[in-house]
């Protein structure tokens, strides 16, 4: 297992630093950073000035090297639009959006993993077709449109949730039904056929044969073994749910970290793209290790050679 | 003595899309304390759903019907999915052909085998783990007390088998049933296996059902055999007498293909029986085999009488005693 854990962490190191060199390459490819910051009436020499004042006429290696090396410090910099320090803007979006997204990916466990199992014990019964609706639904429903639903609903004619903000847990409900409602077809479709496999499975007979009980067959012997690649689905949908949920929260006005990357492309605020790009990046990263670890405890056959 | 199974009439229906296939159609036997029945046949001859209908352990589906079923004098159909439960694993105890996957990859041997042995006996985990490693010895599995916490894919087939043979006998169940319990084993392991079964049986004192396809395995373990057939029981006897005087014509082609060293001839076809099996699908009029029997007749078109001969022994053919042996010597001479 220390082994495993090693090999991983090794790997995940190796990807986030990939990631970091792409990142900040790629916004130095999309647009020049000192006609940026110099704003639309600089003259030539303004932005000359510029360039070499903060450095950008060095080597593009030199300048990932000196920006990786304050990043690791937690220093990305400032940004072009506000005159913040990144990190601060950062600190004061990111806990919105890590709220948005635990609370829809624990919402889409919650609902798609009891409804799969469900359905995969009674397939083709009243149960597993409700199953089966609900996440053609999910699939086919685009999720702004669920959203403005949902606040018309909701927000507009019963009244009874604030639509807008992020100032109490109520102000969640609605934004963690949109974007938690988009995970879990996914993940019930896979714990659904996860489990119809694993249930005709020889061990799940062997099971029966010893007199267990159903919910120990069940739970114990099979959604164990049946749970093991919805982890990984989920661990990337978590992810998303942190990073790519850009038009969930402009629709409900969340100011998170999702809607400060998106605002900050229009502006060209490239220290803050950098940082947010990287910082979502890092959290694919943990996350993908995270689910290694928790596959590997699952499935002996991972973590014992 | 009574014995510990007791089954009689026993008909297995799976409806499919082309109506009901009849997989099994009407057996009996009975299996004591202490005694090894073999139940031998071909592929699709309904032996593993016999052995899975006794366990309870049918898909929903199936269709199951007896004039009796009774297990040590308690009607097993009559029991409910609960009561049956509370059997299983603790008087009767099933060993199953592919001990590859018979085995929940996630949890370690110790886990699976203390399993029906806290769930049946209430007992501590102490005593479950000291029954685990009792037994693994006395399968023959070395170093048994660390190999509790390793896991199914560190043991091979062989050692797999032993640990199932194991978790089977945790409770010192009455009836022990292994369906096909060497047929994915190398050669050298299964006769390891069988020897094994016969003599845990002796020591517990359990009746044994061994389903198979192997008459060399019925040969070596079996006290009684009964032949099936296309979801019939079409001899039944002593091992002495199935081969000694085997009178249905299927189990006569049976012994016949198994190829005798010094007797079949060097480089010679092996023995088999043509034709196959008819569908299970609906009824089938007059004998099942008759399609395939070298000594049909009319008669075999209409009829398909049971005879019994004394208790525990019978045939079922159209032909007496006399034109059965007669049958047995000509197959042999050919």
């Amino acid at each position: 297992m220390l082994v495993y854990t090693l090999k991983r962490l090794f790997l995940a190191f190796l990807v986030a630093l990939t990631v970091s060199a792409i990142t900040f390459s790629l916004t130095y490819l999309a647009s020049d950073p000192a006609t940026a910051m110099a704003g639309e009436t600089a003259s030539d020499a303004d932005i000359e000035y510029i360039r070499t004042l903060y450095g950008f006429d060095r080597p593009i290696t030199v300048q990932y090297l000196e920006w990786a090396g304050r990043a690791i410090q937690g220093d990305f910099g400032e940004s072009f639009y506000f005159k913040l320090p990144v990190s601060t803007l950062l600190f004061e979006r990111l806990p919105v959006s890590m709220i948005l997204g635990v609370c829809a990916i624990s919402f889409a466990i919650i609902l798609s993993i009891p409804l799969g199992v469900l359905a995969a014990i009674r397939p083709n019964s009243f149960l597993d077709r409700m199953a089966l609706g609900i996440s053609v639904v999910g699939q086919a429903m685009p999720s702004f449109w669920l959203a403005l639903l949902l606040i018309l609903i909701f927000g507009v004619n019963l009244n009874l949730l604030p639509i807008t903000g992020s100032e109490t847990w109520k102000h969640f409900i609605l934004p963690t039904i949109v974007l938690g409602y988009y995970a879990t077809p996914a993940i019930m479709r896979l714990t659904r056929t996860g489990m119809l496999e694993v249930l005709g499975s020889d061990y799940i007979r062997t099971a029966r044969a010893k007199g267990l009980s159903l919910p120990v067959i069940l739970f114990k012997h099979a959604l164990r073994n049946a749970v093991i690649p919805v982890v990984s689905l989920a661990a990337v949908q978590f992810g998303f749910m942190l990073g790519g949920s850009i038009v969930i929260e402009s629709i409900f006005a969340l100011h998170g970290a999702g809607y400060l990357a998106w605002e900050s492309i229009g502006r060209n605020d490239l220290p803050v793209v950098q940082a947010v790009v990287l910082v979502f990046s890092l959290f694919y990263i943990v996350l993908t290790f995270l689910s290694d670890l928790l596959n590997a405890w699952l499935d002996p056959r991972i973590r014992v050679g | 003595m009574s014995a510990v199974l007791e089954i009689s009439g026993l008909t297995v229906d799976i409806p499919v899309a082309a109506g009901d296939l009849h997989a099994v159609r009407g057996i009996d036997f009975s299996v004591d304390k202490g005694e090894t029945l073999c139940i031998v046949g071909e592929s699709g001859c309904g032996k593993s759903l016999t052995s899975l209908s006794i366990m309870g352990l049918l898909p929903k589906r199936a269709k199951i019907n007896a004039d009796k079923m009774q297990f040590t004098g308690t009607d097993l159909l009559s029991l409910k999915e609960r009561e049956l439960a509370a059997i299983r694993g603790n008087r009767m105890a099933m060993i199953f052909q592919e001990p590859m996957t018979s085995l929940n990859p996630a949890y370690t041997i110790g886990n699976q085998l203390m399993e029906p042995y806290l769930r049946h006996k209430k007992s501590s985990d102490k005593e479950a783990r000291e029954r685990a490693i009792y037994l693994l010895e006395r399968v023959g599995i070395t170093a048994a007390a660390s190999r509790l916490s390793q896991y199914p894919h560190q043991l091979s087939g062989g050692l797999r088998q032993r640990v199932m043979i194991a978790m089977a006998l945790m409770c010192d169940p009455e009836l022990i049933i292994a369906d096909e319990p060497t047929t994915a084993l190398d050669v050298t392991i299964q006769a390891q296996i069988l020897h094994l079964l016969a003599e845990l049986r002796n020591e517990f004192n359990s009746a044994l059902i061994l389903i198979t396809h192997d008459l060399g395995v019925v040969a070596r373990v079996a006290d009684k055999v009964a032949v099936m057939y296309a979801g019939k029981i079409v001899e039944a006897g002593t091992v002495e007498e199935i081969f000694n005087q085997p009178l249905h014509p299927y189990t006569q082609g049976l012994i016949n293909c198994i190829p005798v060293p010094g007797k079949t001839a060097r480089g010679s076809r092996l023995g088999s029986i043509p034709g196959i099996v008819p569908t299970l699908i609906g009824d089938i009029k007059g004998c099942s085999f008759r399609n395939r029997c070298g000594f049909a007749h009319d008669a075999c078109d209409t009829n398909d009488p049971f005879h019994t001969l004394n208790p525990g022994r019978g045939y079922r053919c159209t032909l007496d005693v006399p034109a059965c042996e007669a049958n047995a010597k000509e197959l042999a001479s050919a």
